[in-house]
């Protein structure tokens, strides 16, 4: 385990494959809940910790679950199965002894159940930090650093995009491009931006 | 037999998390106040969002925490409030009617313009640039976004692009307060009869330069009143209306009308 590893983990995860801008994972909220700041920031940091978690647990299935008994084609349910349950467990827990954070969350905390970059996160640990079915090392703490700043870089997208949109609030665009249709426009200008981390390869 | 590994470990997972669940659903439950589901039956039902909750079940929820009151609610009749009162164990005594009032009298006739303005007629688009085209950086810009933003329909924008709120539909939710981009309005009991309509922090000269209807902090107010209600702070009037008491002897002193009488429910300065 040297820093370097994790830094490169850490630039990767949240510019050069952004989950929303590189990626294209987790569209929905992004472009459904990035009209205002306020709640685009909640969402962001609601996704961080669920991923995070999410991250935490789904390796650790992964390891002592699914590769012991030879069924990692069952990966993607198990990993719904788990985030799901643990999403619930989370509302459960974070209403009984945070209803100040369980206000701050709303619906976006059960919405993160379905939320394709968690699970987008789960499968892409199981890739990267697993070499034919024995872990890396270090692959625990590589797989949640990911976790963790896939969530970050998910937050700094919402921001981005939810400061655009309320700015482009106050502009009087053609009437067919108002709403929706300029965030998609945005959106695939930031992510042509995003590219730009990455640079051309030829 | 192989079949076996898989079935049984993913249905073992399910059984886990599920039993798992169904522990904590019992270990972390949260009692939900049984006069809810009572207070939502009696509510509207119509989810307009005029209280400001995000619906009628989170009007229901502020109500039952206290944070706020059934006259929060525009749409309900008196009896159905008092029977939401009831539930509550409080009654619905009768609240202090407030009003929005705006603290600006620079019309287009008083105010002159510092530039021409050609954007979106929005007064937050207009705010961003340069404060606005009036010459005044603290007054109205006049167009309109306070009466857009109101659910009621009670703000109009008159001849001189002034707002002028309609004290028998507005019902203090506070959406002009927030929307407009220059904190112009304030919610003031309905009873209160004067009231500063300017905000310009700016010295006096500089006020009687662009506009004939600003406050330019002469203090007449501040001596004339008897009970000290009225003080310059920062080159403006304001109105202290715990203090207040409606003898609108600072009306009758200021020099440039920025205080107005309510009569009839219309503001007027002369």
């Amino acid at each position: 385990m040297d820093v370097s590893k994790f830094i490169a983990i850490i630039i990767s995860t949240v510019f050069i494959n952004n989950f929303i801008l590189s990626k294209f994972l987790g569209l929905c909220p992004f472009i459904g809940v990035s009209k205002e700041t306020k709640p685009a920031v909640s969402m962001g940091l609601a996704v961080t910790f669920v991923i995070t978690m999410s991250s935490l647990i789904t390796w650790l299935v992964y390891r002592w679950l699914l590769l012991p008994f030879g069924i990692t084609y069952l990966r993607t349910i198990s990993f719904i199965l788990v985030i799901a349950s643990f999403v619930q467990l989370v509302e459960m827990v974070i209403r009984k002894f945070f209803p100040h954070l369980y206000r701050a969350f709303g619906i976006y905390l059960p919405l993160i159940t379905v939320n394709c970059a968690v699970l987008g996160a789960a499968v892409l640990n199981s890739q990267d930090f697993f070499v034919n079915g024995q872990p890396v090392a270090g692959s625990f703490w590589f797989s949640l650093t990911q976790g963790f700043f896939a969530g970050i870089g998910y937050l700094l997208a919402m921001l981005l995009m939810s400061g655009i949109r309320e700015r482009l609030e106050l502009i009087d665009p053609p009437k067919s491009l108002s709403g929706v249709p300029l965030a998609f426009i945005i959106a695939s200008l930031m992510s042509l931006a995003f590219m730009g981390f990455s640079g051309f390869k030829f | 037999m192989n079949i076996l590994v898989p079935v049984l470990t993913l249905s073992g997972l399910g059984v886990v998390f599920g039993a798992g669940l169904a522990i904590a659903a019992r270990k972390f439950c949260v009692a939900v106040d049984p006069r809810l589901e009572k207070i939502y039956a009696k509510l509207p039902g119509a989810n307009c969002g005029a209280c400001g909750m995000a619906g009628c079940m989170g009007l229901a929820e502020a109500l039952i925490q206290g944070t706020c009151t059934v006259e929060r609610c525009a749409v309900m009749q008196d009896e159905e409030r008092a029977e939401v009162a009831a539930i509550l164990g409080v009654e619905a005594k009768a609240k202090v009617k407030l009003v929005a009032i705006l603290h600006c009298n620079g019309g287009t006739k008083r105010v002159i313009d510092k530039f021409i303005y050609t954007g979106r007629r929005d007064c937050v688009s207009a705010n961003l640039i340069a404060g606005g085209p009036k010459a005044c950086f603290y007054g109205c810009i006049g167009y309109g976004t306070c009466a857009e933003a109101c659910p009621f329909g009670a703000i109009i924008m008159n001849e001189e692009d002034l707002p002028v709120v309609d004290e028998n539909k507005c019902t203090a939710c506070g959406a002009c307060v927030a929307a407009c981009p220059k904190k112009l309005f304030s919610l003031v009991p309905v009873s209160k009869a004067y009231g500063v309509r300017c905000k310009s922090l700016d010295l006096g000269k500089k006020v009687l330069e662009v506009c004939s209807a600003g406050c330019i902090a002469c203090r007449k107010c501040e001596k004339a009143c008897p009970t000290g209600a009225i003080k310059v702070i920062n080159n403006l009037a304001v109105i202290d209306y715990n203090i207040c008491d409606n003898r609108g002897e600072c009306f009758k002193v200021c020099p440039t009308k920025a205080i107005a009488v309510k009569e009839n429910k219309v503001w007027r300065a002369e």
